[in-house]
């Protein structure tokens, strides 16, 4: 593909601003949204062009929502910090049981290894609604009801699964040659997992963990069920803004905005973790 | 002094025998060869010892210590991969120097011990590279390094040379046998390529279904082999075969080659009456003009393969068979001359038709 010529450069810009502005556009009128009144976000015909405001943004760290029916207090900024905490200790834990899982799974041959690793699969299939309710009765009966303990116990269903299947591809990908190699040169088996393996499959890590993130991050039902208000995330949190005197759509956007930008960071943070080939020229295949 | 024994060591998976009863001794400072085809399980055998898998049965020995329970990290030896098998995250100084900063050594240790192994590599220039971008010549003698820097007892080298070009091998081959005897260690070389292994080894371990079909010196397993097929796995051109009896015409003990009689040593005396494979190594068969003794031929075809030359015969009874003549020799017949073909009688060979075996004259 040297030689491309200038037409076909023009047609590639052109369908790439085309496609970038389907997926973006949203998120693009979102953010315009969230600098805006109810009031310019409902004008007929809509406009890019307003006065920006940070109302939105003000009422929703300082708690206060200015209705039309009277002033509101909600727990957004609480709600946030709920989110980041659940999502990061859940992630946290996850990855501390399942990469050295996965590394078993992916290394050993033990009995019921196939049968263990596809149970644990399995808690994908199912439904959570299904899950719930006698999970909500075990709760009541443990006392973990309304507890973090509680919720990120739960996430696990969400994330351990997928950290352990995507991490273990990962490990067996890396050619046991090199693990040997670094026994044989004097170390450990626990120096070879975490100088070798580990570092190795960064790259697998590093997706699973931010994929896991986002999975609990975007969670609704389990902390919906199994939390009250001042241990929900911003998805449950959201709900206060359908208010009696209606739906507040300059201060969803702000929080829309607000919510999405942890789990920006992080991806934007692990890039650098997802670089592919690695191992590259390190085994003659 | 013995500073690596193998006692009756098999391995298998599951039902798959990869090898059985193997024993072997090498002495300190000793290259042993251990030559094989693939799959014949030649690398196993060195994991075995470097104890990254167990054996499923029978003892490995290091300087008289059975191993068994001793970790791969606490054997003292050193490994080179046939794939190289570098650290990819790590630059070819760091990966070189793994097995010396595992025992802890100062970095000034650690930097001259790297040096000093680079330079004899020649492979100093390239120290702060990572990996992928170190040629394949490059990263075999990084490998070679990393093995070799810690100055183990053993030295386990798994087809070293089996990656890398075609000049580089040549010139390793001359370089290896001086580099290994500088280091003093026992080393087992593997490899699948004949000369490699007749020019490396002070012996030779012939790994062949399971069993080591023969160990013992260069010279010995190419003038004297075990079996028929120890014989076939060394030499280019391979030893021509013709399944014979052995016969008795006269006076004289004679082998029946594509239908006519060709005396053979009258040593073979005691086979009379015997099926026998008779085998000849094509640099064995001597060539004269149609008017002299031996066996009638015509050659059929010419190749020359660098300082030799190999030519295809069939012989009056219809039997083909190469010949391998110096290529400077300035008598070499054209295709379609007859000559007359004698067998040198250190270069032919009588094997049992069913066990492969070498019957001795």
């Amino acid at each position: 593909m040297d030689h491309t010529s200038s037409l076909e450069k023009i047609i590639r810009g052109i369908l790439i601003v085309i496609v970038l502005t389907f997926f973006l556009f949203p998120i693009l009128w979102i953010l315009l949204m969230s600098f805006q009144t109810n009031e310019t976000i409902l004008r007929i015909p809509p406009s890019v062009v307003f006065s920006p405001t940070f109302e939105n943004y003000q009422a929703l760290i300082t708690g206060k929502l200015q209705t039309a029916a009277g002033n509101l207090d909600i727990a957004f900024m609480h709600n946030l910090w709920n989110s980041i905490l659940l999502s990061t200790c859940s992630v946290a834990l996850s990855l501390v049981l399942g990469v050295p899982a996965a590394y078993a799974f992916a290394r050993f041959k033990f009995k019921l290894g196939e049968d263990i690793a596809f149970t644990l699969l399995s808690f994908r299939f199912a439904p959570p609604l299904l899950v719930l309710l006698p999970l909500s009765l075990y709760f009541k009966t443990l006392g973990l009801t309304n507890t973090y303990v509680g919720l990120i116990w739960v996430y696990q269903l969400i994330c351990l699964p997928l950290i352990l299947w995507i991490v273990r591809g990962y490990f067996e990908d890396i050619s046991p040659d090199i693990e040997y190699a670094y026994r044989i040169a004097g170390n450990n088996w626990w120096k070879t997992f975490t100088k070798i393996a580990v570092p190795l499959a960064m790259p697998g890590i590093a997706a699973a963990g931010l994929l896991a993130f986002i999975f609990a991050w975007n969670n609704f039902v389990f902390a919906l069920i199994l939390a009250s208000a001042d241990k929900q995330p911003v998805t449950v949190g959201a709900l206060a803004f359908v208010t009696a005197s209606g739906i507040q759509y300059g201060q969803i956007a702000a929080a829309i905005v607000l919510s999405i930008t942890p789990t920006l960071a992080l991806a934007l943070y692990a890039q650098r973790y997802l670089v592919e080939g690695l191992s590259m020229g390190a085994v003659k295949g | 002094m013995t500073q690596l024994e193998l006692k009756s060591v098999s391995k298998s998976f599951g039902a798959y025998k990869v090898f059985e009863e193997l024993d072997l001794q090498a002495q300190a400072g000793e290259i042993v060869v251990i030559f094989g085809g693939s799959g014949t399980g030649k690398t196993i055998l060195l994991r075995l010892i470097a104890g990254v898998q167990e054996p499923t049965s029978g003892t490995i020995e290091i300087e008289g210590q059975d191993v068994a329970d001793i970790a791969p990290e606490h054997r003292n030896v050193g490994m080179a991969f046939q794939n190289f098998a570098l650290f990819p995250h790590m630059s070819a100084l760091e990966n070189i120097a793994a097995p010396l900063v595992a025992q802890k050594a100062g970095a000034a240790t650690v930097r001259a011990g790297v040096d000093k192994v680079a330079k004899l590599l020649k492979i100093d220039h390239v120290l702060d590279h990572a990996p992928r971008e170190l040629s394949n010549g490059q990263k075999q003698r990084t490998a070679l390094a990393r093995a070799l820097v810690a100055e183990p007892r053993i030295l386990l080298l798994d087809d070293p040379l089996r990656n890398v070009d075609a000049k580089l091998r040549f010139e390793m081959r001359i370089e290896l046998p001086r580099l290994l005897r500088q280091t003093g260690a026992t080393v087992l070389y593997v490899t699948q390529d004949y000369k490699e292994a007749m020019a490396l080894g002070d012996r030779i371990a012939v790994l062949a279904s399971g069993k080591f079909a023969q160990i013992a010196t260069p010279e010995d397993i190419y003038l004297r082999p075990a079996s028929l097929s120890v014989a076939s796995l060394f030499g280019d051109p391979s030893i021509n075969t013709s399944e014979t009896t052995v016969e008795m015409t006269g006076k004289t003990i004679s082998v029946r080659l594509g239908g006519v009689q060709v005396a053979i040593d009258s040593a073979y005396k005691s086979y009379i009456g015997r099926a026998v494979t008779f085998g000849v190594r094509p640099e064995s068969v001597e060539l004269a003009g149609p008017k002299s003794n031996g066996l009638a031929a015509t050659v059929m075809a010419v190749t020359p393969l660098n300082e030799r030359t190999a030519l295809l015969l069939k012989s009056e009874g219809g039997w083909e068979f190469l010949a391998s003549l110096p290529s400077s020799s300035s008598n070499i017949p054209k295709p379609g001359t007859n000559v007359k073909a004698t067998f040198q009688s250190g270069g032919a060979h009588l094997f049992d038709k069913t066990t492969g075996e070498r019957l001795h004259g």
